[in-house]
């Protein structure tokens, strides 16, 4: 019994195939299936990392209690909602944004996509203003004001400064990505028919949003 | 789609539905924040934020209409991160 | 172009782009490998000078040809090598890259750019590293692990080379993505699951550690820098930081990583081992969820590595037992391996031979393990060479001796010249001696209580570290012999057949070397891997 077929005597057609397809360097097919999948694996990645950050947050938390409820206070509960608020709305639009050109809406997606950026940039601004705020008030990693605080509170704000700055930097890079698709966007690179680009970003850009979904709790509604 | 697979199509009114809930839960948590429910109140923010991010999840991310290796992929990931919290709490625990 | 450029040239010799470019900037999966091979080569002939020069300053107590702090770095230097450069990414981003598409019948993987990102993300990981040796500070002196809060106090360059180390990360977990899309999306019609070849299976469950694992020393090692630079708190015990967390959240990857290293050579073996037997493997389900249930369990042990850091005595116990527990399908599949060479008909061959001196290394470093293991010999032999041992037999004993029996196997097909098997087979008993040498003393040296990582030692010790000294000489003679061989004959090598070994998976069935796209027509599957019912050593014709 044979098993394997190949080395089928190729015909004149399907060697021509090979020659137009200039070997190798090319893509055979669109797998937007398999794209996505490797979107995802990527995902995965970033919850690890971030998992790493909230395991330590965990065991911080339960070593230092009750300074972790004291330094929570000193966050500004109306910035951190205000910022949820729209963090959550930049995801709704990023949804919006594909939906719309699905059904081949480029205009209404292209507006999407750009309340997207701005709600991202509304995020930055104020997230630079809550840290500069706690910054005046000499709350810095290394300051002298917040070293001569108990330790817990010293690793609260050091825990504090390293999840949302590292969140922030993602948002950051979601910002440069979201700023290419809708580039992409223009040129009709992407398109009623291949907007796989554009849902990746989306995914990437949903799970900065449900980072903070957690991060929002752990840190600005300790008490 | 070339491969004559249709997607499924969410309606923009399910997102702003979507939207709605998850602002609402944001409220909510932040409102009960307020009140002191003592040691479980810890546990009432992380059940709402886990309901928010099953909304984003299923929604925004239509893994609610993915294929099934979607969902089998992310249940991979989310025990390995359990399993990272639950053997590490063996150590931090009982110290 | 000539309508027959495809299949006139085989991915050593076609031109995409002018001179070294068409290499430097190739995406073909093929030529990818050997990039890494190349790379991974040269990294590793670095780390073993630097692992030679330990051992001649350790021929006499005291001062033999450095001085403390220069030993210091090449410990240091010899384990980042070795670990982050060779044997992490090792036999997946070589053998791998090359044959994982061919034996699933794919032209590539499944992003390919994204394999050759990886490629450079590599190679500028190992810049990193080895930039840091010149720059103001001096060379990195943490040991590979970069406990805190040494590694946040010392004055030596650490930064860059964690830069590297993270870069390195990144790679790993760039080709992790692309294997396990490439295994989902690109099988063969007829490839089931089932049918993989099980060094797929080995590859598919390492990628998925891969990308679960490589994140959170990604993590680690970020917070490493932060903390040197801000000076944020959360490793710095001065300012309530627990350094036992660091070491959680470093062997959280560092530990499954050594499943990295050892599942893909698991791999290699289940190829070579019914290969050379004429037999179909034994218990191939088995073997195929055993690693898949190592890539599970091994995620669950991490804190072995910490037994005496003080960490609660609950955990102690918890991973004592899932040690234990890891042992199962890592037994399973050298039974397997034995099982599938009882009554096969064994063909000696170079590849098997460097496979049986795997079997025997292998155990002895497994074995060893189960006694770092159990929590009560662990304290009396933790931090000594006795563990030096352990981990030498289990990653020089296992995954890079299997890369050579692999190098040696798929050597024909990726280069389509054959080597000299006689010079191959009589390097074997001087690696094999030499590495018994050089290894096993330290066993014993260990369990008298020589301490790793020390530049000095008591004049009793001597005895012992000179057997060793001489063993490292002898074993860098073989090392030597058995890659002047490859070199050679990859200058003067005579022409390899198609199929030289008689090999049933897909490799073996395209040209040596491959094509450019492996395959002219993507064939059907509609048999296991490993059927020998008709042995013919001749390609498979068609039904």
């Amino acid at each position: 019994m044979e098993k394997i077929e190949l080395r089928e005597p190729i015909s004149a057609n399907q060697t021509n195939d090979l020659a137009v397809n200039q070997v190798a360097e090319t893509h055979h097919h669109k797998d937007e299936v398999g794209a996505k999948i490797g979107m995802w694996l990527f995902l995965f990645t970033e919850l690890l990392l971030f998992g790493g950050l909230f395991l330590l947050y965990m065991a911080y938390r339960l070593q230092y209690t009750n300074d972790f409820i004291i330094a929570g206070q000193e966050l500004n509960l109306v910035m951190g909602t205000v910022n949820t608020i729209i963090l959550l709305t930049s995801s709704l639009t990023m949804a919006l944004s594909i939906a719309a050109i699905q059904r081949g809406k480029k205009n209404l997606s292209i507006l999407f996509l750009i309340s997207t950026i701005l709600f991202a940039l509304a995020f930055l601004v104020i997230k630079y203003f809550e840290w500069t705020e706690k910054f005046h008030h000499g709350i810095a990693p290394n300051a002298p004001e917040l070293l001569s605080k108990p330790n817990g509170e010293i690793i609260f704000f050091g825990m504090y400064y390293s999840m949302t700055g590292l969140h922030a930097l993602h948002v950051v890079i979601g910002l440069i990505v979201l700023s290419f698709m809708l580039f992409f966007l223009l040129r009709n690179r992407i398109n009623e028919n291949d907007y796989i680009k554009l849902e990746n970003s989306g995914l990437y850009w949903h799970l900065v949003d449900l980072i903070w979904i957690f991060l929002f709790p752990l840190f600005y509604l300790i008490h | 789609m070339e491969q004559g697979q249709k997607p499924h199509l969410i309606t923009y009114g399910t997102y702003v539905l979507v939207w709605l809930s998850l602002i609402s839960l944001t409220l909510l948590t932040v409102t009960i924040s307020g009140v002191d429910y003592g040691r479980i109140a810890l546990f009432i923010a992380l059940v709402i934020a886990f309901v928010k991010s099953v909304l984003v999840v299923s929604y925004f991310m239509h893994i609610k209409f993915d294929e099934a290796i979607f969902k089998f992929f992310i249940l991979v990931a989310l025990v390995t991160l359990a399993s990272i919290f639950i053997l590490t709490s063996t150590d931090i625990f009982f110290r | 172009m000539n309508s027959n450029f495809a299949m006139m040239n085989n991915y050593l010799t076609y031109k995409s782009k002018p001179g070294i470019l068409s290499w430097l900037l190739s995406t073909d999966h093929k030529r990818i490998g050997l990039l890494y091979l190349v790379s991974m080569v040269v990294f590793f002939w670095v780390a073993v000078t630097l692992g030679f020069l330990m051992k001649l300053e350790m021929l006499t107590p005291g001062k033999t040809i450095v001085d403390a702090q220069t030993y210091n770095t090449l410990f240091t230097l010899h384990g980042m090598i070795m670990i982050f450069l060779f044997i992490i990414p090792g036999i997946p981003a070589v053998f791998g890259n090359f044959f994982l598409p061919i034996q699933i019948g794919a032209h590539d993987v499944a992003f390919p750019r994204l394999n050759l990102l990886s490629w450079y993300l590599y190679i500028i990981g190992g810049l990193f590293a080895i930039v840091s040796l010149f720059l103001q500070g001096g060379p990195i002196d943490t040991g590979w692990t970069f406990y805190v809060p040494y590694s946040i106090r010392t004055t030596t360059n650490v930064i860059l080379p964690l830069l590297g180390a993270f870069i390195l990360g990144f790679s790993s977990i760039l080709t992790g993505i692309n294997f396990i899309t490439t295994v989902h999306r690109l099988r063969a019609p007829g490839m089931t699951f089932f049918r993989m070849p099980l060094f797929v299976w080995a590859l598919y469950a390492t990628a998925w550690i891969q990308v679960v694992a490589t994140p959170v020393v990604g993590i680690t090692i970020v917070m490493v820098i932060v903390e040197r630079v801000f000076h944020v708190g959360i490793f710095d015990p001065a300012l309530g930081g627990d350094p036992i967390l660091f070491q959680h959240l470093f062997w959280i990857y560092s530990h499954p990583a050594v499943y990295i290293m050892i599942l893909p050579a698991m791999g290699v073996v289940s190829e070579i081992i019914p290969t050379f037997a004429r037999r179909t493997i034994f218990g191939y389900k088995v073997i195929a969820f055993s690693s898949l249930s190592i890539a599970l369990i091994g995620y669950f042990v991490w804190a072995h590595h910490m037994f005496t850091s003080g960490m609660s005595d609950t955990s102690r116990m918890v991973f004592s037992l899932l040690t234990f527990l890891v042992a199962v399908p890592s037994g399973v599949k050298v039974f397997n391996w034995v099982a599938t060479l009882y009554k096969g008909s064994i063909e000696l061959r170079a590849p098997l031979i460097y496979v049986m001196m795997f079997i025997f290394l292998f155990s002895i470093g497994g074995l060893t393990g189960l006694v770092l293991g159990s929590l009560s010999t662990d304290i009396h032999v933790t931090d000594t060479y006795f563990v030096v041992a352990h981990f030498h037999y289990v990653m020089f004993g296992g995954t890079a001796i299997i890369l050579f029996a692999g190098l040696h196997y798929w050597f024909p097909k990726m280069f389509g010249k054959m080597y000299n098997e006689k010079v191959a087979i009589w390097a074997t008993p001087l690696i094999f001696i030499g590495f018994n040498m050089l290894y096993f003393t330290m066993f014993i040296l260990g369990y008298l209580g020589m301490p790793r990582r020390y530049w000095s030692y008591l004049p009793e010790y001597q005895t012992l570290h000179i057997i060793s000294t001489v063993g490292s000489w002898i074993l860098v003679a073989g090392l030597v012999l058995m890659f002047g061989n490859l070199i050679h004959a990859l200058l003067k090598g005579k022409p390899a057949e198609t199929n030289p070994w008689g090999g049933v998976t897909l490799e073996w069935t395209v040209p040596s070397p491959p094509p450019v796209e492996n395959f002219e027509k993507i064939p059907v599957v509609e048999n296991g891997p490993y059927d020998f019912s008709t042995i013919n050593g001749e390609t498979n014709g068609k039904n």
